[in-house]
């Protein structure tokens, strides 16, 4: 589904991405960890298409089609998802408008019937039962006001009503306790299917004992590292991100 | 001399009150941009043309272009009370609304004392050119302890005619002592024209009185539009008010607001968009005389193409009115290299243990809010649009009432769809 090769990504004249190599199979959950600053973030936004990451060299394939040359709402029509780390505050716009906007937008772009007001709303409606979420978050401006832990439940909120087909998910356990947690685990594996794929990143182990990867990689100055099975992200728990600095010593020395 | 002036002084009959008006006007002449209160509105072009006065012979404006205001209404064409278009015959107990004309036919001195305000500053050209010139206007006054839910529209339609027309309308609302009331002022055109508006409006308000009031100017987008609003509040009094300036090619509008009596407050709230090559010029000035006075001005202005929002929110806090709380939040945001935006509040305190806060930015869309819309498949334009509509909605809420902001809202998306920023 997705096929990223030596991956080089530059922010603001700097090197984040030095190299990335990855692959993601439908009907998959990978977990990418890794310490502080290693480019964990600059992965998921360069994926989504935001402006500002300069990619040098390599390239991404989306169901074989070069991912990077799309816009970010093309992406998005493709089946694309970016949950935020830190989702945005939109006052003014409706979320229930907003959120049937990019519904809709996503449909006509795949040449699909749009849904009408009452459609939306009933799919809507499942949506939030599913995740335990209260009716009152529909009405409310795009995620005005809201708790980080609302911010990051409607993040998994328009994840479920706009059913993608790979979903990013960008440190979604930051700042939850550990109900909001549980929650957004919940919405999430209410979700997986064979046609899904999920990468998840996250600098915990924690979230990992709620939505068990099939595959963990350790993302470190700017490349994979280290993969393996789930068992790979209880030996981060317990030993830290120290014992990693060895993988990537013969570069940075290079420096 | 101007052949502004000139034109307009033509064939002038009036008392002696209005010839001393027009005097000073033609002795001062229009401010140029050397006065500090038009220094970012030029009315060199403006000085250069000619208009006739106001004929009373109109052309008729189609009944359905009001059709979505229910009476009360009292309307005006071209400056001119049309009966046809205004429904005046049922109105509630204890509102008196009549066309000024009406009421100076009948000589009635009560009813048009406030004409007799003299305008001593220089730079008051069109004040002083309206109490020497205008004909009508509309004369509301709600008796002690009335209190009207349901809006009454006080509508100012534009319509094409054979020459540029300039008319001068001077309007009056006086709520007395806890009287509660309101008010739908409507700008609008009928189609293309190039007049020239004058509007000068008066309001009072009595102890405890509330007034709600909406100002829609969405008039023809070569017109011109000169407005001013003088408000009194007494003790207790409660004035909420939306501007929304969406039309006309110049428009500019003075709201001078006195907060006279103790905890009388003001909230101002305004909306201003100027797209093609328009000039919008709003100036506020508000002014705390008594104690525990409030004002809390919410303004969102918005320039694109060539056009120019300019924006001046003056606040002073007089000597002696401790308590007062004054809140001035001013964003713009700028769609175009060439459009401009000059936006300055100011702020003057001359009293103890006040509370003020103020604030002005200009800046363009949030590109991290844009890529949030794009992530989730909106195309960039329908990001663009949803972005702006929001901006603008803000200020709509402060009157409270879901009818009143859908009729707002529906005039500002005309309007963004007209500029093409949404």
């Amino acid at each position: 589904m997705l096929k990223i090769e030596n991956l080089h990504v530059r922010v603001a004249g700097k090197d984040i991405l030095k190299g990335l190599t990855l692959e993601v199979q439908a009907g998959q959950v990978h977990a990418i960890m890794g310490p502080n600053g290693a480019g964990k973030s600059t992965l998921g936004n360069v994926l989504a298409g935001r402006e500002g990451y300069e990619v040098v060299e390599g390239s991404a394939t989306y169901e074989g089609r070069d991912l990077l040359a799309l816009e970010p709402e093309q992406r998005a029509a493709a089946g694309l998802f970016l949950a935020f780390q830190y989702p945005v505050e939109i006052p003014g716009v409706n979320n229930t408008y907003f959120l049937r906007a990019a519904f809709n937008a996503q449909r006509k772009a795949r040449g699909e019937p749009e849904l009408d007001s009452m459609q939306f709303l009933r799919r809507v409606r499942e949506k939030l039962q599913v995740l335990h979420l209260k009716d009152d978050l529909l009405n409310r401006g795009v995620n005005e006001g809201f708790s980080g832990g609302e911010k990051k439940r409607n993040e998994i909120f328009q994840l479920a009503v706009l059913e993608p087909k790979l979903a990013i998910l960008d440190e979604t356990d930051s700042g939850l306790d550990i109900d909001a947690l549980r929650n957004v685990a919940e919405g999430v594996n209410a979700l997986r299917s064979p046609e899904r794929a999920f990468l998840v990143i996250t600098h915990y182990q924690r979230l990992l004992d709620y939505i068990r990867p099939d595959v963990v990689h350790v993302l470190a100055d700017g490349r994979i590292v280290e993969s393996g099975g789930p068992e790979l992200a209880l030996e981060l728990e317990e030993h830290g991100y120290a014992w990693i600095k060895d993988r990537i010593a013969p570069e940075t020395t290079t420096r | 001399m101007s052949a502004l002036l000139d034109s307009l002084a033509d064939g002038f009959e009036g008392d002696a009150a209005r010839r001393n008006a027009l005097a000073s006007a033609l002795a001062d002449g229009l401010p140029t941009k050397r006065a500090e209160r038009w220094k970012y509105t030029s009315l060199r072009t403006l000085e250069q043309r000619t208009f006739a006065a106001s004929a009373t012979l109109l052309s008729p404006v189609d009944a359905a272009f009001i059709a979505d205001m229910p009476a009360p209404r009292l309307t005006f064409v071209n400056g001119r009370f049309d009966a046809s278009l205004s429904e005046i015959a049922a109105l509630p107990d204890g509102i008196a609304l009549q066309p000024l004309a009406q009421a100076l036919a009948e000589g009635d001195t009560r009813e048009t004392a406030f004409l007799g305000r003299r305008f001593d500053q220089a730079d008051e050209t069109f004040a002083r050119l309206n109490a020497a010139l205008a004909l009508d206007g509309a004369v509301l006054r709600v008796a002690e302890g009335v209190q009207v839910n349901a809006p009454l529209h006080l509508v100012f339609i534009g319509t094409p005619a054979d020459a540029d027309i300039a008319w001068h309308a001077r309007s009056l609302i006086e709520l007395r002592i806890g009287a509660c009331l309101t008010v739908v002022e409507h700008h609008l055109a009928t189609g293309d024209h190039t007049h020239l508006g004058n509007a000068l409006m008066h309001v009072h308000l009595a102890a405890g009185a509330q007034l709600r009031h909406a100002r829609v100017q969405h008039e023809a987008v070569r017109a011109t539009l000169i407005a001013r609003t003088d408000a009194v509040l007494a003790r207790d009094a409660t004035y909420r008010r939306i501007d929304v300036e969406l039309g006309a090619g110049l428009s500019r509008h003075e709201l001078n607001v006195r907060l006279e009596g103790e905890r009388a407050r003001l909230q101002a709230h305004g909306v201003l968009l100027a797209d093609g090559s328009r000039h919008i010029d709003t100036r506020l000035c508000i002014e705390h005389i008594a104690r525990d006075t409030t004002c809390d001005l919410l303004w969102r202005g918005l320039a694109s193409g060539r056009g120019r929002v300019v924006f001046h929110g003056g606040i002073t806090i007089r000597a002696g009115a401790d308590g007062s709380d004054a809140r001035l939040s001013n964003k713009n945001l700028l769609l175009s290299a060439g459009a401009e935006i000059d936006a300055q509040p100011v702020l003057e305190i001359h009293a103890d243990e006040v509370k003020a806060a103020h604030g002005a930015t200009v800046g363009r869309l949030d590109e991290t809010a844009l890529f949030y819309l794009r992530s989730r498949g909106l195309p960039l334009a329908d990001a663009r649009a949803l972005l702006v509509a929001a901006f603008c909605r803000e200020p709509l809420r402060v009157l409270d009432d879901a009818a009143l902001a859908a009729m707002l809202e529906a005039h500002v998306d005309a309007a963004l769809a007209r500029a093409e920023v949404a």
